[in-house]
């Protein structure tokens, strides 16, 4: 049998989800966001909850999230997501209600909004992406950035003794007795693109459980932040950021 | 809540805001703690809305939080609120710009306490400046009423909620804490009943429900990279703040007929001059006053009109003097325009502001 | 066990050929092309399609959702 044959309609095994549209995506080749924005779509397309979700991006490479996932958005000021998504949830209950976010956002500007809201155990679902480093405004250095790590600002490699030590959010929200579910998962392989998938299906369907607030971290790579080539940055990935943001569950209420 | 709504109550202008708030169909209300006006979340919790009316209320973790609560509940059409004070409102301004630019409405109130800094819990209005130009960062305005009475206070926040979902945009109220701790006779508005969520697809069709089959997905943002579409956007808000100047500036006079001398103030300040005024005609003195309720849009051509017949004006106000600089923009140079004002929490007898026209302008 | 046979299309203009899929593929189907699209970039294609058993790792992995898969059982 071959090529034209098998490409039939009978014989699809996986195509993009409808939920994503045909824009093509600003961000940069291999970026974790990309993976990210499909799993979100394959899982509103299979929860068939298109007409029930409302996301709310943050600022960052996430900021036109908007422009690629066919669902209501609204763009939340820097580090203000969690405080647009409660009111979202609290007015309408019965909607899906999640953050996306990434590391600056989230872990450096919004730190008291992700805190609060997690601990009010507001029934939302945070999409964390963690790539160590500011992305849309050059790569600069993070709150998450890892210790010796190279940024823009600390361009011979992060100091923990001038400039702080690493910030593990997941850590720290899983101590609020509001958070449901916090894991920490990566999109780099076929086994964690599954996983993760697994993951934000679960959040949402927590959050409809009235259980509190859920937290899904991502740590992914930013090529261009990191000046190396995508399958690189899956590797230093592993190498670097998993030993200090290790893979896995770290909450979870069932 | 089962008062008639031609019942009269006393109660002070923080409670009335609540109370209006509750009654004009609010959906949901964000605040953080902080004097002079704790009694509005103080009095929604105590009468919780939740229980009638389905209105949300939440005490945030801060007063950036409650803005931007007030923006996601506005980017689904819903009616919300937050209240604050001076320092509160200073941390709220990235949340208004925001507002602006994406065009949302919802309602802010000020009770207005000295400053700057953490400065005082006395009343002020030293944030004319931060209320009517503009506080946050872009060009925009928004509709911004100044109660002079605890009924205004109840009136203005249906006034506000109408404003604000007429032009799309924030509108707030500049009280100062003399309106707020107050207590007045007050008729509390009637009871409208929330808008159902059919009533916000049909008024609001911008919001963010929830994407139905019939539709394209809504987004509720301020960002826009292109230059040509974000002059656009600017133009089509600087048009909008037009229609408003247009057509809704709001002031009222009192014996301003014949006057000779006019006071400009507004708020708590109209108060006093009010009785300056009485006490001047009764000194023979033809003073009157123009108290403007719109600060933006500002009653420019009314007080530009009353130039040509008056020897002169006097903006009083609780601050250094912030609008007087918009009275001498109307009055071009025709005729005087002196200002007094006190600061740190003082408010001026009608005795002294009396005086300081006698001693500025006759 | 049934032989399970795929083939794959890769939306050429979506592709920013950041390799990925390449990596990715356990049965070393994939490569870049040396022809690039509209905006430069080097998509992926099947260089050994007989390779390709369906299992739409590429797929998964592909930040820009570019690639549709098919399978048959022979």
């Amino acid at each position: 049998m071959n090529v034209k044959d098998i490409i039939n309609p009978a014989n699809l095994v996986y195509e993009k989800t409808t939920v994503m549209n045909d824009t093509p995506m600003h961000y940069c080749p291999g970026c974790s966001h990309g993976v990210v924005h499909k799993l979100l779509g394959e899982i509103i397309q299979e929860m068939d909850i298109q007409d029930k979700t409302i996301g709310v991006a943050p600022v960052g490479c996430g900021v036109f999230a908007y422009k690629y996932l066919d669902i209501d958005w609204q763009q939340a000021a820097h580090g203000r997501a969690p405080a647009v998504a409660t009111a979202i949830k609290r007015l309408l209950p019965d909607r899906y209600v999640f953050t996306y976010q990434g590391d600056g956002d989230l872990a450096a500007i919004g730190t008291a909004e992700t805190i609060h809201a997690c601990s009010r155990g507001e029934n939302i679902v945070f999409i964390y992406i963690n790539n160590g480093i500011y992305g849309m405004t050059g790569g600069q250095m993070a709150p998450t950035t890892l210790p010796g790590m190279k940024s823009t600002t600390s361009p011979k490699g992060r100091d923990e003794k001038l400039e702080g030590h690493s910030l593990d959010m997941s850590k720290l929200l899983m101590h609020l007795d509001g958070v449901c579910y916090v894991t920490r998962q990566s999109v780099h392989t076929v086994a964690s693109v599954r996983k993760t998938k697994r993951a934000i299906r679960k959040a949402f369907e927590y959050s409809m459980m009235n259980k509190g607030a859920s937290v899904v971290e991502i740590v992914s790579t930013c090529s261009s932040g990191w000046r190396m080539s995508p399958a690189d940055s899956n590797t230093w990935m592993e190498e670097h950021m998993f030993p200090v943001y290790a893979m896995g569950d770290l909450k979870d209420i069932e | 809540m089962s008062r008639k709504s031609d019942e009269v109550t006393l109660m002070k202008g923080n409670e009335a805001i609540a109370h209006a708030a509750v009654r004009c169909g609010c959906d949901g209300y964000f605040g953080y703690p902080i004097t002079p006006q704790s009694e509005i979340l103080e009095t929604l919790m105590e009468i919780e809305p939740w229980k009638t009316t389905g209105m949300v209320v939440l005490q945030a973790e801060s007063e950036v939080a409650s803005i931007n609560m007030v923006y996601g509940a506005a980017g689904c059409g819903k009616k919300s609120m937050t209240t604050s004070s001076s320092p509160g409102v200073s941390l709220m301004q990235e949340g208004i710009s925001y507002m602006a630019g994406a065009e949302l409405p919802g309602v802010i109130v000020n009770v207005m306490r000295g400053g700057p800094g953490l400065g005082t819990i006395q009343p002020s209005q030293a944030d004319y400046f931060q209320a009517t130009k503009g506080g946050g960062h872009g060009d925009y305005r928004m509709p911004v009423l100044a109660p002079a009475s605890v009924q205004e206070m109840a009136d203005f926040t249906v006034l506000a909620f109408d404003l604000a979902f007429k032009y799309l945009t924030p509108a707030m109220i500049l009280a100062d804490g003399i309106i707020g701790q107050m207590m007045e006779k007050v008729v509390l508005p009637p009871f409208t009943p929330r808008r159902s969520e059919e009533e916000i697809r049909r008024e609001c069709p911008w919001a963010t429900l929830g994407k139905t089959q019939d539709r394209n997905p809504n987004y509720i943002s301020s960002l826009e990279l292109r230059s040509e579409e974000m002059e656009k956007i600017n133009l089509r808000l600087q048009k909008r703040y037009r229609e408003i100047e247009k057509n809704e500036v709001r002031y009222e006079e009192i014996q301003c007929e014949d006057a000779d001398f006019i006071f400009v103030a507004f708020g708590t300040m109209a108060r006093v001059c009010q009785k300056a005024v009485e006490i001047a005609r009764e000194e023979g003195l033809k003073v009157g006053l123009i108290r403007p309720i719109t600060l933006f849009p500002y009653p420019y051509n009314r007080i530009a009109e009353l130039s040509e017949k008056v020897k002169g004006f006097i903006s009083v106000e609780m601050s250094a003097g912030q609008m007087v600089e918009d009275v001498r923009l109307a009055v071009s140079g025709k005729v005087p325009v002196e200002f007094y004002g006190r600061m740190g929490g003082i408010v001026p007898s009608p005795e002294e502001v009396l005086n300081a026209l006698k001693t500025k302008l006759l | 066990m049934a032989k399970l046979k795929g083939a794959i299309v890769v939306n050429t203009e979506r592709c920013k050929g950041c390799d990925l899929c390449v990596v990715a593929c356990p049965s070393e189907v994939l490569a870049l092309s040396n022809d690039a699209n509209s905006k430069g970039y080097n998509f992926s294609f099947m260089e050994r399609e007989d390779n390709c058993t369906g299992c739409a790792a590429c797929a998964n992995v592909c930040p820009d959702a570019c690639i549709t898969v098919y399978r048959v059982k022979l």
